[in-house]
């Protein structure tokens, strides 16, 4: 069966367009949820919600900051998925934190809150293949498509099983590091994204590294999209509010649909 | 020594290899971005076959010996005993060239980084003594390394940051979090994410994803094999009735418990009280492993406190979650005051200055001295203190 997700991303692949996929912090400031809703009437096909970990080890500095903001501002995962609850956001939504923030909770507790708060899917990006087993149980059980990360180093025939056990999309890992912009789209995104087409029907996302209009046309040669996380934070950083983020994200749509 | 199987534990194998998923019981596992999966495979696959192969292990031994100075002595503390009333033995990692026990593993990681044909290391330290440790290995061996050391931590152990310079190796101050141990591991996995072709994370506890909490242990299994023969030889044959040793992620621990884990003597391992990871008992997942975690209701990693920065971080190696899961071990809580008074009642009894957290040992026997009163009791002293004496002055002032 086809989730919400996966469903709205294969619509846009199938219209001939790229998938946009935002990733915005949740509780960063009063107006994230509004921010949230801003996006996803400015060209958005889902949004990545993140619910902020005290030790994000795959995060660079600007996604740190958020975090560390938002907890400062005493934020909780009850709280973030507490006011998504009856928010009609109007697309798919993406809940990505750390694996412990789940565990503390029970996986099946957070898996069912996360449905009961409207959420589709969940990407945990240190709980890896091996160890997803009991998570991905319960997040079946409760419908909730867990998106799998694949990286420059995974090898063939890994790839293949990652893109088997991923609900949702496949999310490319565009390169070697930590999330953040970088002034050129690394070699190693497109490479991922073609190697990860090669093995699968799913949608194939590229995130990390790409945080330009520039750099996501560039990536969607191979790729059926983007994730854009620290360039979206970044604007939500500097007080931009859901106008701000808005706009950014208008860049990336009509960057887009100029080109594919 | 058989390649194959080095080590007897006899039926009981308390401390036994993990599964081939990197668990001890229900705790490690392997807890990392997809990025460095395929990394802690290789490094899994190399260490199995180094571990296996007898001419690694010469070479490890042959270091251990003449570049280190192992065997470290087993000390017989009669002044001490005296005033405690119970037989105190020391063994004394002290020594050790850098002074403490982390050489052992250091060497034996930096082997098989050049054996991988890594040519970088890198790794988090917390007091500076793996720091150091490690600096010293790629200054032998002549490969490049940057070392992430907590903020708050180079303030408190000048000295360390300033010796991993002169020995060659880049110090970068952790900034993010708590600016401690805890945020120097993830700056190091987040440089490990991004140079992980080149470089070898030369972790410095029995922490992390498999295969660390395993290898880590086995490169330091060198203190309890030797103690255990020192105590024989000394004893006529016995084994001390309590082995006692600090525990922050819980190396020392590890390596000093895994010569008696099969032996008739209790286990163990003292937790700064600020730091008790095992003592609040609650399972998570942080730095790529299942274990005991200090955390908030919501699973936020809470900030350790301890005069030692070498104990001051919120978890511990999954090996010991195990350990305290199945009652093998106990781990215990001294304060920061009674580490000050064992810091200097060993100094002044013995002549010995040991590092603040080796203190916290002998900070226990001191606590528990009725329950131990007529016994032998084992105390790894991991490290010594010329590390601790500026920090002391302030607090003795």
């Amino acid at each position: 069966m086809t989730g919400a997700l996966e469903a709205a991303l294969l619509q846009r692949r199938e219209t001939g367009g790229k998938c946009l996929v935002p990733y915005l912090t949740g509780g960063l400031g009063e107006l994230w949820l509004e921010t949230i809703q801003a996006a996803a009437v400015s060209g958005a096909d889902a949004i990545e919600i993140g619910i902020p970990f005290s030790d994000p080890v795959i995060d660079g500095p600007t996604i740190q900051l958020a975090n560390d903001k938002a907890l400062a501002l005493g934020v909780t995962p009850q709280l973030i998925l507490d006011r998504l609850r009856g928010s009609d956001i109007g697309v798919p939504t993406v809940v990505m934190t750390y694996g412990n923030i789940a565990y503390r909770m029970g996986y099946q507790r957070f898996a069912s809150s996360l449905a009961q708060s409207g959420i589709s899917g969940c990407i945990l990006p240190d709980v890896p293949l091996e160890e997803v087993g009991p998570w991905t149980d319960a997040a079946d059980a409760a419908g909730v498509e867990t998106v799998l990360l694949a990286a420059p180093t995974t090898p063939d025939e890994r790839l293949v099983r990652i893109a088997n056990r991923s609900r949702g999309f496949v999310y490319g890992v565009g390169l070697l590091g930590i999330t953040g912009v970088r002034d050129q789209l690394a070699d190693s995104a497109k490479v991922i994204a073609k190697r990860l087409k090669e093995v699968t029907d799913r949608p194939v996302l590229v995130g990390v590294g790409v945080g330009t209009p520039t750099q996501a046309v560039e990536v969607c040669e191979e790729a059926d999209g983007v994730a854009v996380g620290s360039a979206m934070v970044q604007r939500m950083l500097d007080g931009g509010g859901p106008e701000g983020v808005a706009e950014l994200i208008g860049e990336f749509r009509s960057a887009l649909d100029e080109h594919y | 020594m058989s390649s194959e199987a080095p080590h007897d534990f006899g039926h009981k194998n308390h401390m036994a290899d993990p599964s081939a998923e990197g668990r001890f019981g229900e705790f490690g596992g392997i807890y990392v971005p997809e990025t460095l999966v395929p990394a802690c495979q290789e490094l899994e696959r190399a260490f199995r076959s180094a571990w296996a192969d007898t001419a690694f292990r010469d070479e490890l031994k042959d270091l251990l010996t003449h570049y280190a100075g192992r065997p470290s002595p087993l000390t017989e503390c009669e002044n001490l005993s005296r005033e405690l009333g119970c037989t105190i033995l020391l063994k004394r990692e002290d020594l050790n060239h850098t002074g403490s026990h982390k050489i052992n593993n250091v060497l034996g990681q930096a082997l098989l980084a050049r054996r991988m044909g890594k040519t970088r290391l890198v790794a988090e330290t917390g007091a500076g003594q793996h720091g150091v440790a490690t600096a010293t290995a790629a200054a032998l061996f002549g490969m490049e390394c940057v070392v992430y050391m907590g903020a708050v931590d180079i303030a408190r152990q000048e000295l360390n940051a300033f010796r991993m310079k002169l020995l060659g190796s880049e110090v970068r101050a952790a900034e993010s979090g708590s600016k401690t141990l805890k945020d120097a591991v993830n700056e190091a996995m987040r440089h490990w994410v991004a140079a992980v072709e080149t470089t070898h994370y030369c972790l410095g506890s029995v922490m992390g994803p498999h295969p660390y909490p395993w290898m880590v242990r086995e490169f330091h299994r060198v203190i309890g094999d030797e103690a255990a023969e020192q105590c024989a030889s000394l004893l006529g044959g016995g084994t001390p009735d309590v082995v006692v040793a600090c525990v922050g992620g819980g190396s020392n621990a590890a390596g000093v418990f895994s010569g008696f884990a099969d032996a008739d003597a209790a286990l163990v391992g003292v937790e700064p009280a600020g730091g008790a990871a095992v003592g609040r008992a609650v399972p998570g997942i942080v730095h790529g492993s299942h274990s005991y975690l200090m955390q908030d209701e919501w699973g936020q990693v809470l900030e350790a406190q301890s005069i030692s920065a070498g104990l001051d971080y919120p978890g511990i190696g999954p090996e010991h979650a195990h350990l305290a899961a199945t009652g093998r071990a106990r781990y215990e809580p001294v304060t920061d005051a009674q580490v000050v008074d064992a810091f200097q009642l060993l100094a002044r009894t013995e002549g010995i200055i040991a590092a603040l957290e080796s203190a916290h040992g002998l900070a226990w026997i001191v606590q528990a001295r009725e329950e131990l009163a007529g016994k032998t009791v084992l105390l790894n002293l991991s490290g010594r203190g010329d590390k601790d004496v500026a920090q002391m002055m302030d607090v003795l002032a």
